[in-house]
């Protein structure tokens, strides 16, 4: 009942936006936006607060943000959300976000549009909280580095928030990891105190005012970049859910140039190879029992497990150190209990509530392929995930399977750590067929006492 | 058990009522529980022949062992991927560069068609195993195999019991374990299988004189011809053992139709592997086995003149001119063929079973692998353990009940000795005639012990039991006159062999466990504490060459090293473990040898990116490429005299301190090797660049690169892999 309603409301909020959109830059204007630029990782994390304020006559129900295309190819996640609620029990009410096409866009800038929960009337105004995560946006420079360089890269953006509507006031925060800046580019008022840098505040700038900047520091952060990752999940109702989860791991920072010298990387651990990594961390559910890590040609034997009640966190190490450039494929694998995950919606209906994205932190993944392997026999496969991906359906066939076994594949490109949300694959499945594969077993090995008794007992020969 | 009733009540109704009749029912339960006890027995010997051999799994992992087997592996993974057509027309670029190698033509396909069927069944029946599980347990599989022609093959020479103790020893021993363990993906895994079948069906054959069976061994040889290169030694003992039959006066029909049928069709049969060819008319290994077929037929046809003439006189003269006249028609045509070249001479592999030291005059090459050194006495001892005391025991026991089948077993034996005795990697093919002579030996004194026991037991009362223990027991003859001596004698020696047969099977496991289990890619030492230390440095080496360097680079690598590079790290080689171009890898020897400006020529002129080198001075790995330097030297300077041994020695020794000579010191193998070592410090209280492996400072710690750069070492430093400068630019 509820959710006719909610989707009924959806529907009228769509239609609104229908006739809304022709005129999407007026009437709204920011009064106060406040940006903060997170550059410590490789992955960069925008915080941004707008406050908005309706001028125009005509009640407004989404608010457009805008991006530069370059930017907009490397965005993994926009998200928004509103307060809601007085001080004391303020909580944030997430919004949906869209990617739109507007016409007239100036220099082919590409826009997410905020829906609001609620239109916004005449000189009403809303407090915005977005959030945005670029990925690949450090730029490596020098491209090519020595081992005992220090990795700098160039980061690339606006002084000026980049916006269809007229901003009144704004301040720009970037966080930079170290206090090597080797330079950044000067706004007045801009400037840098220890690791912050920090442009604005800015008054009264039209819509689409652009002011690039560029920012060359140090990041020795591990750039780890999963090129490909394949999870498979095999849900077998003899009580495990089995997870296999090929990985394509590559260093995406500066390229490492000329010599590896052993000696020195393990000489001086501080001094060389600065941006290098040697081990990752996953984090997998609790309770995951035989857990292994391998590659095409044998195990690796350099992992550890430690496991509480809460989570289980296996440190890996590949092979050898990844330096920039580097690449190292593995497969990850691990057992978990049926009953975490596993739950009956209805009779004869159950759903898989499983993590979507890369269990290793601090990882981009560029093309993240999961795969859920149902039982055989199972029926109507569909998915609930909270944003888009690619579906389709595959066959598998596995340990004595004869129909094969339905296979959701779910693909997804450019994934962060903040993807690691749930997200269920509903099904319906008959237990009668847990019992198919053992009845199999038990009549071949019946089928083959039965024909070995008759051998022995009866005479072939043809003399007598 | 409708057939099993009717029999019990066609036996009633012909022996006489009462006694007898129930006697006969008992007979028949007997008969079944021995039928019981047999088949299970054997079923626990398979399944122990195959769960001994997965130590290598529980110690280490199911992983491909060694050097040759990563060949096959990557070929039966060619084969599975591309089938039989593509795996049969393949030439693979990726080794022996830049010459290439025909795969197809120069491989027994016979172990990877097999590891393909199975595979191939097992996906078919929905088992969706990786080929490399098919892989790892084909070994231990086809030795489980093994156990159950052992027990036919000694049931057809002496008993079903002996049969048994053959299965059970053989299924242990471990000179045929040292090569067929979980992983140890080789030839000679389903090769034993195959020739001790050839073997079993050929006795057989000889046995009834039935073409089945002959036919039966034609294919069994076909299957080893296709699997290994040691199916020479049967096409070599068969025919000995045929002229052997013929002169102690046993030629037979059966003989004749087992020999010729085998002969003939399993000919053929070699001719469809291409590898093998047309050598079985063209080359003097084989020819062996030619002549006797042929002298055969001569002493076929003179039986039938003889037969016809019925004149002794006649046929006496008659003899001496077919004899001479065919034995001078062999030698003329075995003279013309060689001459002109149509038959080729033996090769050197064959003159170096024949002799054991001429291998190490004049193919370096053969006489520099560890596992073609003539056996050392411990070694027999280590793979055969109390089995080198039966074997001659069996032998006596053979002579005393000699009929055809025996014979041949002795030959078995007597010549696989030999060649085990000349090289280490032939014990494999001795252990299977060792187990079953010892398994004669076994089975029949225990039975005579036993015998002795139970008889006494129930003669005591009655004081007869003399009339069977005489003729079983011959030996114990003259103790018959004092009964409870001999019990007891004979239980004290019933304990005794219980004794040394339970400590065959404890040592069997030991050296199972301890000794033939490691991978040797994988090593483990134990920890200062007490833990176990891995290091995997081979495949950290391997897989970083796979997934960082350009796909097309060349490595070059002495060629030891060969098969593992193309297997795991996926990148062309330019010699491998194949080693069939002595010019080739002498040219990487002559490299390896030379100042590293000679070298650098050398290297250009083979493509070489990359230069890969073992070194075990930090770990105290031992067999590494400085222990393998000076037959590097031998086989360089064999085509190259430029290199010359001396000029690495110093008054006959080999080192490489201070005092090394100049040469040595400064040879691209040495300085690879040595490379920035002299910074670092091995071991607490050395000075550093202490080379563990060989326990000395070594005497070149400034060691300058000016054509190469390091690229990638290992963890423990086992593998340093180098890349090679492209030229300078000239302006």
């Amino acid at each position: 009942m509820a959710a006719a309603i909610f989707s009924l409301f959806v529907l009228f909020v769509s239609l609104l936006i229908e006739t809304s959109s022709a005129s999407p830059a007026t009437g709204l204007q920011i009064v106060h936006a406040e940006r903060q630029i997170d550059l410590t990782s490789h992955i960069v994390r925008v915080y941004l607060t707008l406050k908005i304020e309706n001028t125009g006559d005509a009640p407004a129900t989404e608010v457009l943000l805008a991006f530069p295309p370059a930017q907009f190819d490397h965005l993994a996640l926009v998200k928004a959300a509103v307060a809601v609620g007085k001080k004391r029990k303020k909580s944030f009410a997430p919004l949906e976000t869209n990617p739109t096409e507007q016409p007239e866009a100036p220099n082919g800038t590409k826009y997410y549009s905020v829906s609001l929960l609620n239109p916004l009337a005449k000189g009403e105004t809303t407090t915005l909280e977005v959030h945005y995560i670029l990925t690949q946006s450090l730029e490596p420079f020098p491209a090519e580095i020595a081992q005992s360089d220090p990795q700098l890269v160039y980061y690339h953006d606006s002084a000026i928030i980049l916006s269809p509507y007229h901003i009144v006031h704004q301040a720009t925060v970037v966080k930079i990891p170290s206090n090597n800046v080797q330079s950044f580019t000067q706004v007045e008022p801009s400037h840098r105190s220890g690791t912050e840098l920090r442009y604005g505040p800015y008054e009264e700038r039209g819509p689409y005012s652009y002011s690039p900047i560029i920012i060359h520091f140090e990041n020795n952060h591990p750039f780890a970049v999963v090129e490909e990752l394949e999870r498979e999940i095999e849900i077998s109702h003899w009580g495990s859910v089995q997870v296999t989860e090929h990985y394509k791991l590559a260093h995406a920072g500066a390229k490492h140039r000329g010599v590896f010298s052993r000696v020195e990387y393990q000489s001086r651990p501080g001094g060389s190879g600065v941006s290098s990594f040697k081990h990752l961390l996953a984090e997998l559910p609790p309770r995951v029992h035989s857990v292994y890590y391998r590659d095409n040609i044998g195990n690796i034997s350099s992992s550890r497990l430690r496991t509480n009640s809460k989570k289980s966190e296996l440190l890996i190490e590949p092979r050898y150190p990844l330096f920039g450039g580097w690449k190292a494929t593995f497969i990850i694998g691990y057992g978990v209990p049926l009953k975490d995950f596993l739950f009956e919606s209805a009779p004869g209906a159950r759903f898989l509530n499983y993590s979507f994205g890369c269990p290793i932190a601090d990882t981009i993944v560029d093309k993240l392929t999961i795969k859920v392997v149902l039982p055989e026999g199972s029926k109507d496969p569909s998915v609930e995930v909270p944003f888009v991906v690619e579906q389709s359906l595959e066959t598998k066939y596995s340990y004595l399977d004869v129909m094969g076994r339905t296979v959701v594949v779910l693909e997804k490109k450019n994934v962060v750590p903040e993807h690691n949300v749930p997200f269920q694959v509903h099904y319906k499945f008959n237990p009668i067929f847990m019992l198919a594969e053992p009845l199999m077993l038990v009549s071949t090995f019946f089928l083959l006492f039965a024909a070995s008794i008759a051998y022995l007992h009866v005479d072939l020969s043809l003399r007598k | 058990m409708g057939a099993a009733k009717m029999e019990k009540s066609a036996a009633d109704l012909l022996s006489s009522p009462g006694v007898s009749s129930l006697l006969k029912s008992m007979k028949l339960k007997t008969k079944q529980q021995e039928l019981l006890i047999r088949v299970s027995v054997l079923g626990l010997v398979y399944v122990l022949a195959f769960i001994t051999r997965l130590f290598s799994v529980l110690r280490y992992e199911s992983m491909i062992h060694e050097f040759d087997p990563y060949f096959n592996y990557r070929v039966t993974q060619y084969l599975t991927q591309n089938g039989f057509y593509e795996f049969w027309n393949w030439f693979d670029y990726e080794s022996w560069y830049p010459l290439g190698r025909i795969v197809g033509g120069t491989l027994y396909p016979g172990l990877m068609v097999t590891a393909a069927f199975i595979y191939w069944t097992l996906r078919f029946l929905r088992f969706a195993v990786h080929i490399r599980e098919v892989c790892v347990l084909t070994a231990p599989f086809f030795a489980a195999n093994t156990t159950v022609v052992a027990y036919f093959f000694g049931k057809e020479l002496w008993d079903s019991g002996a049969g048994l103790v053959a299965a059970a020893l053989i299924a242990i021993c471990p000179g045929y374990i040292s090569r067929s363990v979980a992983g140890s993906y080789d030839n000679e895994g389903v090769a034993i299988f195959a020739l001790l079948l050839t073997f079993y069906l050929f006795v057989k054959a000889v046995n009834t004189g039935s073409l089945a069976w002959a036919l039966g061994s034609a294919l069994g040889y076909f299957y080893m011809v296709s699997a290994w290169g040691g199916y020479v030694f049967i096409i070599n003992l068969i025919p000995l053992y045929v002229l052997v039959l013929l002169v102690i006066g046993r030629f037979s029909m059966r003989l004749y139709v087992a020999y010729n049928c085998m002969y003939v069709l399993g000919m053929l049969l070699a001719m469809q592997i291409r590898f093998v060819g047309f050598q079985h008319v063209q080359s003097g290994e084989h020819m062996a086995a030619m002549g006797v077929f042929f002298l055969m037929q001569v002493f076929y046809f003179l039986d039938w003149v003889k037969y016809m003439l019925n004149d002794p006189k006649k046929f006496h003269s008659f003899l001496r001119i077919t004899v001479t006249s065919a034995v001078g028609l062999g030698a003329i045509a075995l003279g013309v063929g060689t001459a002109s070249g149509y038959i080729s001479p033996w090769t050197g592999r064959f003159y170096s079973l024949l002799d054991p030291t001429y291998a190490k005059d004049h193919i370096p090459i053969i006489a520099s692998v560890s596992e073609h050194q003539p056996t050392a006495w411990s070694s027999f001892m280590f793979d055969f353990h109390i089995l080198l005391i039966l074997f001659p025991a069996g032998l006596y026991f053979c002579f005393k009940r000699l009929s055809d089948a025996t014979i041949f077993i002795v030959m078995y034996g007597l010549t696989s000795m030999y060649f085990a005795g000349v090289m280490v990697r032939l014990i494999l093919v001795a252990t299977p005639a060792v187990c079953l002579t010892s398994a004669i030996a076994v089975s029949a004194t225990i039975k005579n012990l036993t015998q002795l026991v139970r008889a006494q037991g129930k003669s005591t009362p009655a004081g007869s039991g003399k009339g069977t223990t005489s003729t079983k027991a011959s030996s114990k003859g003259s103790l018959d006159q004092s009964p409870p001596f001999q019990r007891n004698g004979a239980i004290a020696l019933l304990v005794g062999a219980l004794y040394l047969l339970s400590r065959y099977v404890i040592h069997c496991t030991w050296v199972t466990s301890e000794a033939y289990s490691s991978p040797s890619i994988v090593l483990a030492a134990r920890g200062a504490n007490g833990n176990r230390v891995i290091f995997d440095d081979y495949r950290e080496a391997y897989f970083w060459l796979r997934q960082n360097t350009p796909p097309d680079a060349k490595v070059m690598s002495w060629w030891d090293y060969g098969y593992q590079i193309t297997a795991m790290g996926n990148r062309t080689v330019i010699v491998d473990n194949n080693t069939w171009n002595n010019t080739h890898i002498a040219t990487v020897g002559r490299a390896m040898s030379s100042y590293e400006d000679e070298a650098y020529e050398i290297m250009r002129s083979l493509d070489v990116d990359y230069v890969l080198v073992v070194f075990g001075g930090v770990t105290g790995y031992s067999s590494d490429d400085i222990n393998k330097f000076l037959w590097m030297v031998r086989i360089g300077g064999g085509v190259f005299p430029v290199i010359k041994e001396p000029d690495y020695l110093v008054n006959g020794e080999y080192r490489v301190d201070k005092g090394a000579a100049p040469k040595m010191l400064n040879c691209l193998m040495y300085k690879l090797s040595y490379y920035r070592f002299g910074e670092l410090t091995t071991e607490y209280g050395k000075p550093p660049g202490y080379d563990r492996a060989r326990g000395v400072e070594i005497g070149n710690k400034d060691i300058k690169l000016e054509h190469l750069e390091e690229a990638f070492t290992t963890s423990n430093w086992i593998v340093r892999i180098y890349k090679v400068k492209p030229p300078n630019n000239r302006w």
